[in-house]
């Protein structure tokens, strides 16, 4: 971590917008100097090795000890894990910074994958409420039916759900694709304010309630359409891209996007453009 | 935030007691104030089993007002005078704690409205269950807790519901506590998670109509509330939708019967529900390690959208 004493280094992230808080005490921050090469890496974050394959079998281990032992295995340099045993438990695989294969054979609980930036994963179960939450990048496939607030607040990556899932899927999006197979329940894309999520199943009632931006593509039925959330034209653009991103997500092979709504925000209702971290990222 | 779990067994009797404790000790997190078993139990259906409180658990957190174990005494020979005056004869007799008592009753009656209020105007007793096969049991402390202290684990039936509650709008005692049974009907009762925000205007609704309510905690009122749409005519499905209307607020709630079970989950599916179900087995919880404590294979489950209601027979 920077010294945060150093005036030198603070005002200098300060000057190129990194941040203009003025931090007092401890902190978590960690300030961006593009002269210091280990700025460009994660604190926590491993090269790992995806040919450098293990199995892990977490049936007998409290969530806590099933992530330390996944971070000890990166460490070692394993990139590709398989999990044995997830049976339902909470916050596994959370806080994984780094580019990584981790494979479930099982259900997640709540907060399965949660805060996480760049690992591919494959549950071969289900997961249970806020799944992948605030994802920065990677991909974060399910097999199975996901529970409410499916990918609240993520940012970026794609997060796949091969089966149904619960209701406030996306809520507070801020970013990234989410991609159902089956169908969503209410309040899906709630107050979204970026990013893309397409259902291909049957959605509930109040779709895209309070959104402020982005764009939900629908394929079966909506129950109804919340606050400000309105038709538009599917365009060609669209619908190029539903295929690609269908295609790569393996889902919905033969799957007619023509016949899917768009649906998008019908007021501008923010005032902001600052960038997002990952943006950022990308712009330096 | 509390917990709930329920499952029924579908064409055969198990272990229900053991079962359930093994799901509500999984939601132990999710409150551990207090937690309570219903448990619909095998039966020869002769006589009523009634479940009843005398005083309340003062230790583990209780808000309750310690008594004299004396007084708990006097309450019981009420309760057992009024018994004979109405004609109800005590085939078998448990004092499980010096405040909960386990009779069975040779009474015959269809009519539990009228006897339930005599029993409940001796002051400081409760009912907390009256049925041919249902048995509530409720007490403060975690599951396992509880469990140990009835000795449930090896109650055997057909299905069961039950509640981990961590208090948030009325104190920890067991009156608070669920399941609630559905007052005056035989073998019905209630586990809540949530919060209603018409409580007021509904309890105040259904007193006038002669309902009855032991405690200000909100999720009494989805018991009572089912239990006057059922003396309306209405089935358990029936009622329980009507409440997707009548109720206002974010709820999940298990309702069971002598021979169904049932879940109802509101309009803005703010309460978390995880269901597994197959041809002899249903079974569900607010999280899936609940389920998983009685099936740790690898299953498929899945969440109920919001405003459905399911009701499953045994």
């Amino acid at each position: 971590m920077a010294n945060l004493k150093n005036t030198e280094k603070k005002s200098k992230s300060q000057s190129m917008g990194m941040h203009t808080e003025v931090l007092t005490g401890r902190t978590q921050q960690k300030f961006f100097n593009p002269d210091e090469a280990e700025n460009f890496f994660y604190f926590g974050t491993y090269d790992v090795d995806f040919n450098k394959r293990t199995e892990l079998d977490v049936g007998k281990m409290t969530a806590p000890e099933a992530n330390k032992e996944i971070d000890n295995l990166m460490s070692q340099g394993y990139g590709t894990i398989v999990i044995k045993n997830p049976q339902g438990k909470h916050s596994l695989g959370v806080g994984i910074l780094n580019k990584l294969n981790l494979i479930f054979e099982g259900s997640l609980g709540y907060f399965g994958m949660g805060s996480c930036d760049g690992p591919i994963v494959r549950i071969n179960g289900r997961v249970g409420w806020s799944c992948a939450e605030n994802l920065m990048a990677g991909k974060v496939v399910i097999e199975k039916n996901a529970g409410s607030c499916f990918g609240a607040a993520i940012r970026g990556g794609d997060l796949i759900c091969k089966g149904s899932v619960g209701a406030r899927t996306g809520i507070d999006m801020k970013g990234g694709t989410i991609i159902i197979g089956g169908d969503a329940g209410a309040f899906t894309g709630f107050m979204m304010q970026r990013g893309r999520i397409i259902i291909l199943g049957d959605v509930g009632i109040n779709l895209g309630d309070s959104m402020y931006d982005g764009t939900i593509f629908v394929g079966g039925e909506i129950g109804s359409y919340g606050s400000d959330a309105v038709d538009a034209e599917l365009t060609k653009n669209d619908q190029d891209w539903l295929k690609r991103k269908l295609r790569v997500a393996e889902i919905g092979e033969n799957f007619d996007v023509s016949k899917m709504k768009k649906i998008v925000a019908g007021k501008k209702l923010w005032n902001y453009d600052n960038l997002e971290p990952t943006e950022k990222k990308g712009a330096i | 935030m509390c917990g709930i779990a329920g499952l029924i067994h579908r064409g055969k009797s198990s272990n229900v007691g053991s079962e359930l404790q093994g799901m509500l000790q999984a939601l132990k997190h999710r409150g551990e104030d207090s937690t309570g078993y219903a448990l619909y139990g095998d039966t020869d259906g002769k006589n009523f089993i009634m479940r009843f409180k005398v005083g309340e658990n003062v230790g583990e957190g209780s808000s309750s007002v310690m008594e004299d174990v004396s007084v708990y005494d006097e309450r019981k020979k009420l309760v057992d005078d009024t018994l004979r005056e109405m004609g109800a004869k005590i085939v078998k007799e448990e004092r499980v704690l010096p405040y909960s008592l386990r009779y069975e009753i040779d009474y015959n009656t269809k009519d539990l409205l009228e006897f339930s209020q005599k029993i409940e105007s001796i002051p400081g007793v409760e009912i907390l269950s009256m049925g041919k096969s249902l048995e509530v049991i409720k007490d403060l402390g975690n599951a396992k807790m509880v469990c140990d202290r009835y000795s449930l684990d090896k109650l055997v039936g057909t299905h069961a519901i039950g509640h981990a509650r961590m208090a948030t709008e009325s104190g920890v005692d067991i009156k608070s506590a669920h399941p609630f049974w559905g007052y005056p009907f035989s073998d019905v009762s209630v586990v809540h998670n949530g919060q209603l925000t018409n409580y007021w205007n509904n309890r105040r609704a259904l007193e006038n109509k002669g309902m009855r309510f032991m405690s200000e905690c909100d999720s009494e009122l989805i018991a009572v509330y089912i239990a006057q749409k059922m003396r309306e005519g209405a089935s358990l499905e029936e009622g329980m939708k009507d409440s997707l209307l009548g109720l206002d607020g974010v709820f999940t709630y298990f309702v069971a019967t002598k021979d169904s079970l049932g879940m109802a989950k509101d309009t803005m599916a703010a309460k978390p529900l995880v269901l597994y179900e197959s041809d002899d087995l249903v079974a569900m919880g607010s999280e899936e390690i609940a389920i998983r404590s009685v099936l740790p294979q690898e299953i498929d489950t899945y969440d109920p959208f919001d405003g459905e209601v399911k009701v499953w027979q045994i």
